[in-house]
């Protein structure tokens, strides 16, 4: 093997895996101020995302909606998922034992999944809009790839601008902190609660947006996204935008990497052994607090 | 009487316990009112119940001749009255004024504009005397700081009436004593209605008009702090604990008062 360092190939793979780090930042945003603010893990996040995908691929496709257009209207349709996620199913267990939440929205990921296979069927869908490759001495990087990073990388800043700017933004990290005194303040929980949810599903509908180009859609494809989305998260620290941030680029590394000396497959393997290894370590996660 | 707040049949039963029982008081626009008595004796409840944060049992609460028994504690934010924790419960990853902006802001219920909510807070700031710039932390404050960010963000909701719980415990003498001091200058800037809560009775005296002794969820004194303090029952309930300490401090009050007509 040459040393990889003068290899372009090594180095295509390198922007491959960060490229990729950017869509898995993205995807775990949602999750995570969902967990960090409502203390609820959405088990069918990746489902959200499933949906999101066919809204805008059936918009595009069959109504002949131009392409950002069916982008905003899949944001909206998971964003409006998300609050009836909250609303109706999360909502009236929420005191109840965290192992219901739980519970709960895995089975609305079984469901999620079933309803999507008799209503869309099994089949493979593509968007089949290309944007080519951005060309670099030896390399090529795929232009969606590199659109996916901006745009992950654009709403990582403007939702922190939001969370630090805001009232509404204050609020919800104010409510993370303390909610039973929100009230004596003037602000509803139950209200932050519902706006979390539509901005977290928001999220997920953007996930859809930049997956929906890279990706066939089916009705399982929330498998091959919700498990590595939620693994991000704890890996980062269940709730820790910036944890979930950096451990997103490390997962998508050893994908990429593990993918360039032997087959994409063992990049997963690896990945994940890390990952346990990293549950014995820190099972906090990295930027995790003991507690 | 009873145009700011009016108090009626108030009880609270848990199971089989009655924590506040037929607690009824008046209050008037301007105020300072002691609500006292030992530990568990309901002042707490009572408190509870006139924010919303329990809902009572039997009786009812109104505000400025509006019923408001019953409703959401954010509701009765919005309808003028606030209340302050004996243990302070500020955000600590928010930064002092993010800490009483945001009180300010959705105390008005979103009505208000940033800057309106800003100046608010600063306002708030001011009035407890604590920075006003935007950077510093509440990991700052000791004690004495983090009681008065509670007052600072209660009075950033512009509250008409306020429900301060011991906003003296785990202070030291003289940082009671301005703490007494800014109740009372809190009252006269903006004309506040005040019920205070505190088991120690002498700082409190100094400053309130009148004052109800709660023992075992009932209303067992109420008048004048001079004839409260002096009540045979009042006696009974903290005797063995300060009886005579509540009665040199009563005593105290009054040569505090007569210096400060001296000078």
């Amino acid at each position: 093997m040459d040393f990889p360092l003068t290899d372009p190939f090594f180095w295509e793979t390198v922007i491959q895996g960060l490229l990729f780090g950017g869509v898995l930042a993205l995807l775990s945003l949602g999750l995570n101020i969902v967990f960090g603010v409502i203390d609820v893990v959405w088990i069918c996040y990746a489902e959200l995302i499933m949906l999101g995908m066919y809204t805008i691929y059936y918009l595009y496709s069959d109504f002949g909606v131009p392409l950002p257009l069916a982008m905003v209207a899949g944001v909206l349709m998971v964003a409006l998922l998300g609050a009836a996620l909250h609303h109706f199913i999360i909502r009236p267990i929420l005191h109840t034992e965290p192992i219901n939440q739980l519970l709960v929205t895995g089975g609305v990921l079984f469901f999620l999944q079933g309803f999507a296979t008799l209503a869309f069927s099994v089949e493979f869908r593509n968007l089949g809009v290309s944007f080519g490759s951005i060309e670099a001495g030896d390399m090529y990087i795929p232009t969606t790839r590199l659109l996916a990073f901006v745009v992950s990388l654009v709403a990582v800043v403007v939702l922190w601008l939001f969370l630090k700017k805001t009232y509404l933004g204050t609020a919800i990290r104010a409510i993370s902190q303390d909610r039973d005194i929100m009230p004596l303040m003037g602000v509803s929980p139950g209200k932050i609660y519902l706006v979390t949810s539509a901005l977290g599903g928001g999220l997920a509908g953007l996930g859809a947006c930049l997956l929906v180009l890279l990706y066939d859609i089916h009705p399982a494809i929330g498998l091959t996204f919700g498990p590595i989305t939620f693994m991000v998260c704890v890996m980062g620290g269940l709730g820790n935008m910036i944890g979930g941030f950096i451990a997103a680029f490390i997962f998508a590394e050893f994908i990429a990497l593990g993918g360039f000396y032997a087959e994409i497959e063992w990049g997963y393997v690896m990945a994940f052994a890390f990952f346990i290894v990293m549950m014995f370590i820190r099972p906090q996660g990295i930027l995790g607090s003991k507690s | 009487m009873g145009e700011m707040l009016q108090v009626r049949g108030l009880t609270k039963k848990f199971g089989g316990f009655t924590a506040v029982s037929e607690v009824a008081f008046d209050l008037d626009e301007g105020e300072i009112l002691g609500l006292i008595g030992p530990n568990g004796s309901g002042k707490s409840t009572t408190f509870n119940l006139i924010a919303g944060a329990l809902t009572p049992t039997a009786g009812t609460v109104t505000l400025e001749g509006r019923d408001i028994t019953g409703l959401a504690p954010t509701n009765v934010c919005h309808k003028g009255v606030a209340r302050t924790y004996q243990i302070p419960r500020p955000f600590r990853k928010l930064t002092i004024l993010e800490n009483v902006a945001l009180s300010a802001y959705f105390g008005a219920d979103g009505s208000i504009s940033r800057e309106e909510a800003w100046k608010r807070a600063e306002d708030a700031l001011d009035l407890t005397q604590l920075p006003v710039d935007a950077q510093s932390r509440v990991d700052g404050l000791g004690a004495a700081g983090l009681k008065k960010l509670e007052l600072a963000r209660a009075l950033a909701t512009q509250p008409r009436l306020l429900l301060a719980d011991e906003s003296l415990g785990g202070l030291d003498e003289k940082e009671m004593g301005q703490a007494a001091d800014m109740l009372s200058h809190i009252r006269e800037r903006r004309g506040i209605t005040i019920i205070w809560v505190e088991h120690i009775m002498g700082v409190l005296m100094r400053v309130v008009d009148r004052c109800i002794v709660l023992d075992h969820g009932e209303i067992i004194a109420a008048g004048l702090p001079t004839d409260v303090a002096h009540d045979p029952k009042v006696v009974e309930v903290y005797l063995g604990t300060d009886a005579e300490s509540v009665q040199s401090q009563v005593a105290g009050r009054v040569a505090g008062a007569s210096e400060t007509v001296g000078a």
